[in-house]
Parts: structure tokens; C-alpha cells; sequence
């Protein structure tokens, strides 16, 4: 939709103005349609078996107004800033200042990543302190966990999506085979936690490797519907290959986590005992958020330093050009495979974490919406960025979160209402808003691997983002 | 006369029902640079797509031999082989930069193959072994004698896309020289350049064929550039070859100056008289 420039500062032309309202009027009539067969008429159980139509045309009436309403308001918000663009000139036309101050975005994510671990590591003496005793920290030690857990699985997924620019939906799938390989290893062999996490790592990456050969000679949205579909593929082994999976029902009683070999209880054999403290359930989740804050910084610690290498560097190049890296004789398959493959590792070291946490797997945990989660932080976060990727981690996890607290708004909104219901709502909306005001994620520069002189961040317009 | 580097025998691509080569054969020799000319979809960069192995031929043999006299195949290779084991590298008509990397970095991801094998296929780099920060240091220095070359040392941290049109032609040329190719294939390297940059151009190629010990295979429209620098010219018209020879052989050739100019024109003759300056130009299609 073309926008008429706004010469005047003040008083709108006539014409301008009849264009908007018409705009809005239209926006108001497409509510109408939409209200018509969903909300015009509401079926409620008549007197006897039969149901009545209860109209409600003063709702229609009431919605089709504040889409003129907002679509007016838009509109003329959006005028008023391009008049005040069209007289200072946008930054994308200037070309880019050599020696220019490092933008905000720069400086945050050269110190975002420490500030952020920093505020990882301390978080259970910080919850402990704000709540008064370390039994209340739990809700948010627990909170810690979850998120951590999602900043692994982003900071894996950010190898095969952000440097390789592969398009990857069915993350989960690595996810649910890390796992199961510890339910399994460890219910029927009887292995060991810390035995099992490397081997789900292996698995995960085996099948990242299996899945890899027949899948990567495809590009783009080929690519990202194969993936989709493995997910959902091995969701339905798991759900139907009862024998071995446990079915729908999953595996139960699966071992706790130990302290390298010491087991949390409370008899003398116990964590506690051997190090003579008193025995205190907290113990073991708190050492779960140092396990997976530990594995998640071997991520991110992993990938940086293969982001400095050869290896990595033929990811980045991979996302730029494949055909160029073909003519400078890089194997563009063992690389997109390297890639794929070791996202996938640690998406199963993330998922044998999962199990040793909860205890409990079943299918359920490994549906599409966790692969749409994971994709979702690595796309917000900025694709590449490690920072953006861990804050985008806090947000997605987080946010939704906050929402149970939010119980207040029942005042506002009638006692019927559920702020978690809203959920995928504010997730949509939150999307849509990136995609208008930060399209390339909340860090959107990139860091060059190697430099001669200063380091510094490469704008977001230059990189590219990978066509799978 | 020297030896053939490459050696194209009976080449012939056929894209479903349109013959873009037709049965063609040349030569390039060593420490040549060897012009490939020909109007506007004559079949030029389909035939360096043969070559560099993005299009397997439909016939013919394409023989690549090594100082030593090895021999490759380049029709069996796979795509990316051609460049590892072959030697061949290349340039593309619409530049195909790294653009979001920086300038260093396009010339390091060039030197991938020495690069992996320092870094132990990837173990031995993540342990940070020395060997590999030896071999790292040795591809940035290389990368840098590059930049020189070409005056881009200064920029040598900017994004790839950042650069000016000249300067980014200037860069493939490094990055893929950077691959130690034995054949460089540049297809039309001096599109969009200036009368300055073309003449830096040609004193650029001098160099990777006098001191590189690399023979050039170029695709150029440019008639300054090509008559200025090339050892031996093939003409490409349809797919098929009309001629082939030294520059002062391909100036005079009736059916070269009828292939540009189309025969029904009523004033060849009059441009022919032109002709020992500049053949008109083609135009650069993206
Ligand atoms: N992948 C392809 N599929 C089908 N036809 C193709 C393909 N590649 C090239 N062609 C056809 O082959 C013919 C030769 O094209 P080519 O690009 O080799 O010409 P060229 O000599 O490089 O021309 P220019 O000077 O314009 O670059 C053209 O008719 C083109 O349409
Ligand atoms: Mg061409």
C-alpha cells in the first residue's frame, strides 16, 4: 500500500485524509465479515433439548469500531513518521561510517554474555536471599532450570539455523532421542547418568548424521518440511513402537541424577551426609541448575571457539554462498553434515538432561511446538548471536510464566479469565512485532572470526541468512 | 609451445532440447592467458560451469594436467573436487562474495582445505594446539600479501558487501587465487569496472600468469582488456567455435567481425576499419 508523504507537518490535505478513513473503513467492513460467521450469533441450549441463536450485534458492532479505530490510528501514527523520515535520511541510506561509534546493539552484546552468566551463576543465592530460606527459591531455581534448558537447546539449534543457515523444524526430534537414550539406557541396562549423558550426545548426533544424508542435498523450505517431518516421525515411533518406548504412557522412574556417583537421599550413603551437611531436598535441584548451566556454557564455549575455526568459518560461508563455497573446494555436504550433526549432539545431551529432571518422559513432551519454540528463540535472538539467542531464551520461557502470576488482571477482566490461556496469543503478537521492528532477531550484528585490526561488528544488512 | 593445462575434447551440453555447447574442442596452454569471447549467449560460462564442474557434460572430455603430469578428469569429478584435487578455481559473472563476511575472512575461508588439515579435521584446532595457530597465522599472511595486491589491506576488516563494484570483482579474483589454483577461470572479470580498474586488471592477470605459475582461462567482453592481454583467443558463436588464435589472427577473422556484428549489417565494413581498437560492446548481462 502505497503512502501518500505528508508535505505539510500539520494540517493533513483533504485528500490524504479521505484515503485513510476510506482505508479504515475498509479494515472495519473485512471485521464485519469476520465477526459475521464467528461472532455474530452464539448457539446457547434452549429450554428443552433444542439450542437457540442468541445474537450479538452490539459485540459485532463494538469490535468492528476499534478496528477502524486502531487501523486510524496506525495510519495516521505511520504518516506523521514518515514525514518526519522523509527529512532526516534513513540510516540504510547513508552508507555505513568507517570509523563509527559502535551502535547500542554492538555494545550490548560484547558484555550481554557475561553479564549474562554472571546473573546465571548467582541466581540460586540471589532467589535464596530474595525469598528468605532456599526451600522458597525453588519456584525460582525451577524457573532457572527450564530456561536454561531452552537456552542449550537454542544455542544448539543457533549452530545448524544461525552459522549453517540451515533451516532445521524438527529440532526436537534430537531432542526426544537424547531422552530417550537415558530413560532406556538407564531403566533396562541400569547405566549411569554421567555415562549416558555422552552417549545420548552421540546418539542425537548419529541420528543428526543418519537424517542428514538423504535430507541435505535439499535447500530452503524443502529442507525445513523434511525436518518438520522427521519430528513428527520419530513422535509416532515413539508413541507406537510400545514395546520399547513405553508408548504413549512413556517411561517412568527414571534414575535421579547423582553427585558424580552420590545418590541425594537423606541415609548416610547420601549427598548430604558425605559432605556433612543436613539433608535437604533442594540439594539436587540445585545441583541440576549448575549441571545444566555448566552444559549449556560447554555450548556456547564449543561454539565459539568453532565459530574461529576453519570449520566454522565454512558454516558462515555455507549461509552466505553455497555455489561460491563449492568453487573454493569445500565439501558443502560433510560441512552442512558437521553441522547438523553436532546441533543434534547437543540437543541430546539437553534431552538427557530432561530426563534425569523430570524423572518422567513421554511424547508429549516432543511435539512441534517445542521444535517452533527452540526455532522461535534463535530467530528472536538474532539468528547467530549467542547473546540475543540466551535473551530471547529468558523471554519466550519467562514471559509466558509471568502470565500465571498475573492474576490480578482477573479484576479487570472477570473472574473466568485465565492469563495463560493467552499464551500463543502474546507469543503470535510478539512475533509480529519483531518481524516489523527487528526483523533480523535482537542482535542482529555479527562478530568477524578474525581480524588485523579492531574487532568490530558487522552490520546485520550485509549477512545473509542462509536458503537452507 | 608449451604444454596444455586444459584440454577440451568434443564438449557438448544440451539442456533438454537447446544445445548451448555443440561439439566443441580447445586448448589451453600453460602459463597462457586464453580468451573465451563470444556474443551474448554464445555458451561461454556454460562452458566454464563444464569445467568447474556445476554442469556435467552431455559428451566430451575435459583434461586437466598438472605440472607433474597428472592427469584430471574434470567431467568425473565431483563439484567440489574440481577446485580441491584438480586446481581449478573461479570467478562468476555476478560476483559471488561472502558478503557478510569480512574481507579477511573471504580470503581465509578460501584456504580451507590447508586450513582443516592444520587444524586436525577440527580436533586438534579446538584444543588449541600450536600447529594449528602456526598454520592460521601462515593463511592470514598469505591473505594479506593478497590484499596488498589488489590495495584492499587497508579494508581488510569490512563486510565483503561493503565494498565498491571494482573492488569486489578484485577480491574474487584474490580469494580464488587463494586456493593456489593451477587454472584460474575468470568469467568477465572487467564487467562494470572503470578504464582505471581494467587497466589495474590487466596488470593483475599479468601478474598471476608471469610470478603465479597460474594459467588464465577469461571470459570478457571487454575488447581493450581481452586484445591487451590475452596469448590466444577462442571465439564461441552458437555454441560452436569459429576461431581460435592469437589476438592479430582473431582481429582480422571475417566470420569472428560477422558473428558480432551479423552479417546483414550494411556497415561492417565500415566498423572493421575500427575493429583494430575495440570490437563493440556487448553489454553486461547479470
Ligand atoms: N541451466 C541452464 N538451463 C537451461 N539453459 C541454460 C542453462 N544455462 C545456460 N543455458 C542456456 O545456454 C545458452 C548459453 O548461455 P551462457 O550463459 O553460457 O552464455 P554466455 O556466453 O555466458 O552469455 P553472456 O555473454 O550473456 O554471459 C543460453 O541460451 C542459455 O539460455
Ligand atoms: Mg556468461
Amino acid at each position: 500500500m502505497a503512502r501518500p508523504a505528508a508535505s505539510t507537518q500539520g494540517a493533513l490535505p483533504e485528500s490524504v485524509m479521505g484515503a485513510i478513513l476510506r482505508d479504515a473503513a475498509l479494515c472495519a467492513l473485512v471485521a464485519l465479515g469476520l465477526c459475521l460467521p464467528l461472532i455474530a450469533y452464539r448457539m446457547d441450549p434452549g429450554p428443552g433439548s433444542d439450542l437457540v441463536l442468541v445474537p450479538r450485534w452490539g459485540l459485532v458492532a463494538i469490535l468492528c469500531a476499534i478496528t477502524f479505530g486502531v487501523r486510524l490510528g496506525q495510519r495516521l501514527l505511520l504518516l506523521r513518521r514518515d514525514a518526519r523520515r522523509a527529512l532526516t535520511p534513513a540510516p540504510a541510506q547513508a552508507t555505513e561510517a568507517v570509523g563509527g561509534e559502535p551502535d547500542a546493539g554492538q555494545k550490548v552484546s560484547k558484555i550481554g554474555l557475561k553479564l549474562f552468566v554472571a546473573v546465571a551463576l548467582s541466581l540460586p543465592v540471589l532467589a535464596t536471599l530474595a525469598t528468605g530460606d532456599l526451600g522458597s527459591a525453588r519456584y525460582w531455581i525451577d524457573l532457572g532450570i527450564l530456561i536454561l534448558t531452552y537456552v542449550m537447546l537454542g544455542w544448539g539449534l543457533n549452530i545448524v539455523v544461525g552459522l549453517a543457515g540451515l533451516l532445521d523444524l524438527g529440532y526436537v526430534a534430537f531432542y526426544a532421542v537424547g531422552a530417550y537414550s537415558y530413560a532406556l539406557l538407564s531403566t533396562t541396562f541400569g547405566l549411569s547418568f554421567w555415562v549416558c549423558l555422552p552417549l545420548a550426545g552421540l546418539f542425537a548426533g548419529l541420528w543428526g548424521m543418519l537424517l542428514g544424508f538423504p535430507v541435505l542435498r535439499l535447500r530452503g523450505d524443502y529442507l525445513a518440511i523434511v525436518t518438520l517431518a522427521f519430528g513428527e516421525i520419530i513422535r509416532l515411533v515413539l508413541i507406537n513402537w510400545t514395546d520399547v518406548t513405553g508408548g504413549a504412557a512413556g517411561v517412568s522412574s527414571i534414575p535421579r541424577a547423582t553427585f558424580f556417583g552420590i545418590p541425594f537421599t537423606a541415609d548416610e550413603d547420601g549427598f548430604a551426609a558425605r559432605f556433612g551437611l543436613e539433608f535437604d531436598s533442594m540439594h539436587r535441584v540445585v545441583f541440576l541448575y549448575y549441571l545444566i548451566l555448566v552444559l549449556a556454557l560447554i555450548t556456547n564455549l564449543v561454539t565459539l571457539r568453532l565459530r574461529r575455526l576453519p570449520i566454522g568459518r565454512a558454516w558462515e560461508a555455507l549461509r552466505e554462498d553455497e555455489i561460491a563455497c563449492r568453487s573454493l573446494g569445500i565439501d558443502t555436504t560433510a560441512t552442512k553434515l558437521t553441522a547438523f550433526a553436532l546441533g543434534a549432539a547437543f540437543g541430546g545431551i539437553a534431552g538427557s538432561f530432561f530426563a534425569v529432571r523430570q524423572g518422567f518422559i513421554s511424547p508429549e513432551s516432543f511435539t512441534f511446538l517445542e521444535s517452533a519454540i527452540i526455532l522461535a528463540i534463535v530467530v528472536l535472538g538474532g539468528m547467530g548471536s549467542q547473546f540475543g539467542v540466551a535473551i530471547a531464551a529468558v523471554a519466550m520461557v519467562a514471559g509466558p510464566e509471568m502470565l500465571r502470576n498475573l492474576g490480578g488482571l482477573k479484576a479487570v477482566f472477570g473472574e473466568g479469565f485465565d492469563p495463560n490461556e493467552y499464551r500463543l496469543l502474546l507469543f503470535g503478537l510478539a512475533m509480529v512485532a519483531m518481524m516489523v521492528w527487528r526483523p533480523r532477531g535482537l542482535i542482529s550484528v555479527r562478530m568477524p572470526s578474525v581480524t588485523l585490526g579492531e574487532r568490530k561488528a558487522i552490520s546485520g544488512a550485509h549477512v545473509s541468512e542462509g536458503h537452507g | 609451445m608449451a604444454a596444455p593445462v586444459l584440454t577440451v575434447d568434443h564438449l557438448t551440453m544440451r539442456f533438454g532440447g537447446l544445445t548451448a555447447i555443440a561439439d566443441l574442442s580447445f586448448e589451453a596452454r600453460r602459463g597462457d592467458i586464453t580468451a573465451l569471447i563470444g556474443p551474448n549467449g554464445a555458451g561461454k560460462t556454460t562452458v566454464f560451469n563444464c569445467i568447474t564442474g556445476f554442469y556435467k557434460p552431455t559428451e566430451g572430455m575435459l583434461t586437466l594436467t598438472h605440472e607433474d603430469g597428472s592427469e584430471h578428469l574434470l567431467e568425473r569429478l565431483p563439484n567440489h573436487q574440481v577446485n580441491r584435487t584438480a586446481r581449478v578455481a573461479r570467478t562468476f559473472q555476478n560476483i559471488r562474495l561472502f558478503p557478510g563476511m569480512t574481507v579477511l575472512e573471504n580470503l581465509l575461508v578460501a584456504q580451507h582445505k590447508t586450513l582443516m588439515r592444520a587444524s586436525g579435521y577440527t580436533v586438534l584446532g579446538l584444543l588449541g594446539f600450536k600447529g594449528f595457530r602456526d598454520a592460521q597465522a601462515a593463511a592470514v599472511e598469505k591473505a594479506k600479501g593478497w590484499l596488498t595486491r589488489i590495495d584492499l589491506l587497508a579494508r581488510a576488516d569490512e563486510p565483503a558487501g561493503s565494498l565498491p563494484y571494482g573492488a569486489q570483482r578484485r577480491l574474487e579474483i584474490a580469494r580464488a587465487m587463494c586456493t593456489d589454483p593451477v587454472l584460474l577461470c575468470l568469467d568477465e572479470p572487467a564487467a562494470g569496472l572503470n578504464p582505471r580498474e581494467s587497466l589495474e586488471l590487466n596488470a593483475l592477470l599479468r601478474h598471476i600468469r608471469d610470478h603465479e605459475g597460474t594459467s588464465v582461462l577469461l571470459i570478457e567482453h571487454d575488447m581493450s582488456v581481452v586484445m591487451e592481454i590475452s596469448d590466444h583467443i577462442v571465439v564461441l558463436d552458437y555454441g560452436k567455435k569459429i576461431a581460435d588464435g592469437t589476438p592479430e589472427e582473431i582481429r582480422t577473422n571475417p566470420s569472428v567481425i560477422a558473428a558480432y556484428l551479423g552479417v546483414e549489417d550494411e556497415e561492417v565494413e565500415a566498423v572493421e576499419a575500427e575493429v583494430g581498437l575495440s570490437l563493440p560492446h556487448e553489454g553486461h548481462p547479470a
